[in-house]
């Protein structure tokens, strides 16, 4: 499978001076391209950190992050923003989404930003909104959405970019279980027909469940990497 | 589209943007109501004081003021005549004055007398209307102002006596009727001024078609530079053009006093103003804080996101500007054509002056825009705040919750 991130020797350390604390250390691990993985760990154990630095959100203490050969973290800001534009989609935990904009106008923000013509953002907008099955929520505000369809639309605006992965930070902690399965439903469909690559952090074990692959994290180490496709 | 965010980012706590956009309006508001009263206060002092006597601009022959003798005086023919009707928008009067002894029966005192043509004189400085008794002017009879008369125990149809030096010189005497007698607010004039006409006053002073100042009255202050530029051609003929503002020098300082005074209450009320308005900006960017860690991380250059803030709080800070503006037109339309007035001991102290006793007010469109000006200024920078504190703004740490 061909890689899409790869990280080497990671170390993210607050407080260097007084009582280091390695939220990610020493991290050597690569994602391919198509993968389904989610990042594991209890609460502290690294999985943000971890995920801003593949992200480009966040600047390593030493190491390296490659993302499909470009070291991101010695990007410049404003580079390092267009960066992100053109190749991360991100899902955060909750309120991904700009209040003031309609279901369809947060979806085609990015790719606005991108500077796509106004006929493809169009169409794809409403063709993912679609596949996240909104086609009938176009014009809601977030606050006239559910939590689970408001992580949907975030779902279908960070792939509106087409980006190279998806990254979404425990995207169903906020969400009731069928909410949850659903938002997962989802993005499992994109990534078997459309071939994104997802890299979720969770600490639901029914999300966990539903994973490729399972990177566990604990106090910022890789304690285990399980490969569960055809397993 | 970032337009567009803009404006619903506006509505988006429609309170919170009303309420700041009420109070850059009530800033502009009383701003400008209390720049119009106190620019209509000193327009109205100044043309009552430029109208009890020294008008708003002078012509002098070259010199008169540092030297204010009757050998300064110039003739004023037919042709400068004709020449300041055509040139000059203005009515303007001629004088002649010099001081003198004045005598009644038993008491001698100093006055000033003055030589004028009636008709011109009252169109100036209402003369006509100061009058308290006897008559305005009548075949060689003066007018004698009240406190010199009382003075000299005189009254209308009693004789004065004047005494004193005429041009080049000469011996200048008179002895002429009283034809009436005029108070005058201000107590040096009252004090001590005789009122002749014109070519009495030049027989008196031997100085035949000669005259001292020709003093000219505006419509109002404002008009003042236009109108001493139209007079410039003069400078170069021999004549020296004076404004108010340079015969009473005193009255300058004042009013920059007085001006300084009035940018110190409106700068305390825009300080107010100021931190009202920093407040709500404060709170809509920590409360906004997640939302451009959002933007950032998605890929929204930070610059983009300056440009929307600082539309959201240009556009609060011009319809706050604008709606002041227009809130304050018919406020100040109505003080300017109903002013305060006011009653008891400030009345009466200001009627012995000859003022009325009214708040004047004036609506001039420099009030306006001067005022709107300062707010939007403080209101921009007031907006530099959203713009620092996203520079600093860590991706990382805004998204966190
Ligand atoms: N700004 C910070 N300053 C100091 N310590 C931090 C900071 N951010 C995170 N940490 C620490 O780093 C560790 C990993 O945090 P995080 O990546 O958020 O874990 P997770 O997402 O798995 O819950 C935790 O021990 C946390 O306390
Ligand atoms: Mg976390």
């Amino acid at each position: 499978m061909e890689t899409v991130i790869s990280t080497k020797n990671l170390f993210r350390t607050y407080n260097p001076d007084t009582i280091p604390v390695h939220a990610v250390n020493d991290v050597s691990i690569t994602f391919g391209r198509g993968e389904f993985t989610a990042i594991v760990g209890p609460s502290g154990s690294g999985k943000t950190t971890l995920l801003n630095l593949i992200g480009g959100l966040d600047t390593p203490t030493s190491g390296s992050v490659e993302v499909n050969g470009t070291d991101v973290s010695h990007l410049k800001a404003n580079k390092l923003i267009d960066f992100r534009l053109h190749n991360i989609g991100f899902v955060f935990q909750s309120y991904n989404l700009i209040p003031v904009l309609t279901a369809f106008e947060n979806t085609g923000f990015i790719m606005l930003l991108q500077k796509a013509s106004k006929e493809e953002r169009e169409k794809r907008v409403m063709d993912l909104l679609e596949q996240v099955g909104l086609g009938d929520k176009a014009g809601s505000r977030p606050r006239e959405l559910s939590g689970g369809q408001q992580q949907r639309v975030a779902v279908a605006r960070a792939l509106a970019s087409r980006p190279q992965f998806v990254l979404a930070d425990e995207p169903t902690a906020n969400l009731d279980s069928v909410a949850a399965s659903n938002l997962l439903d989802i993005m499992e469909k994109l990534n078997r027909e459309e071939h994104v690559t997802f890299l979720f952090s969770t600490h639901d074990q029914r999300v966990i469940d539903r994973a490729y692959r399972v990177v566990t994290l604990e106090d910022g180490k890789v304690i285990r990497d399980e490969n569960k496709r055809n397993g | 589209m970032i337009l567009r965010l803009v404006w619903r980012n506006l509505w988006r706590n429609r309170r919170r943007t009303l309420i700041t956009m009420a109070s850059v309006s009530f800033a502009v508001l009383l701003a400008i109501v209390s720049k119009s009263l106190q620019s209509g206060t000193w327009n109205y002092f100044v043309s009552s004081i430029v109208g009890y006597y020294t008008g708003y601009v002078q012509l002098h022959k070259q010199g008169y003021w540092d030297e204010q003798v009757l050998d300064n005086s110039f003739v004023l023919g037919d042709s400068l005549r004709e020449a300041l009707s055509k040139d000059v928008a203005s009515t303007y009067t001629p004088r002649i004055e010099s001081y003198m002894l004045a005598a009644g029966d038993e008491l001698t005192r100093g006055c000033l007398a003055v030589g004028v043509d009636p008709e011109r004189e009252t169109k100036l400085t209402r003369l006509r209307e100061k009058l308290v008794s006897g008559s305005y002017f009548n075949d060689d009879g003066l007018i004698v102002s009240e406190g010199l008369a009382e003075r000299l125990h005189l009254a209308a149809g009693d004789t004065i006596v004047l005494l004193g030096q005429g041009y080049r010189q000469t011996n200048a005497a008179g002895k002429y009727p009283v034809a009436g007698i005029a108070r005058f607010g201000s107590p040096q004039l009252n004090e001590g001024i005789v009122f002749m006409q014109l070519n009495q006053a030049q027989e008196l002073f031997d100085a035949a078609g000669r005259v001292t100042s020709v003093v000219f009255m505006l419509e109002d202050r404002h008009g003042l530079d236009a109108f001493t530029d139209s007079l410039a051609g003069y400078r170069t003929k021999g004549y020296e053009v004076l404004t108010w503002k340079e015969m009473m020098p005193q009255l300058v300082d004042q009013m920059t006093l007085d001006v300084g005074g009035f940018y110190i209450q409106i700068g305390i009320l825009y300080l107010v103003v100021a931190f009202g308005i920093f407040g709500t900006v404060i709170m809509m960017t920590m409360e906004r804080r997640f939302e451009f860690g959002m933007l950032t991380a998605v890929g929204m250059r930070k610059s983009l996101i300056a440009r929307m803030l600082m539309g959201e709080t240009l556009l609060i800070a011009i319809l706050g500007t604008i709606c002041g503006m227009l809130l304050s037109y018919p406020v100040v339309y109505y003080m300017t054509t109903h002013p305060i007035r006011f009653t008891g001991e400030m009345a009466r102290a200001y009627e012995s002056f000859g003022f009325e006793p009214v708040l004047p007010s004036e609506l001039v469109w420099s009030n306006f825009l001067g005022q709107g000006a300062v707010v939007l200024v403080i209101a921009l920078v007031i907006g530099l705040y959203p713009l620092v504190s996203l520079t600093r703004l860590n991706t990382t740490e805004a998204l966190k919750r």
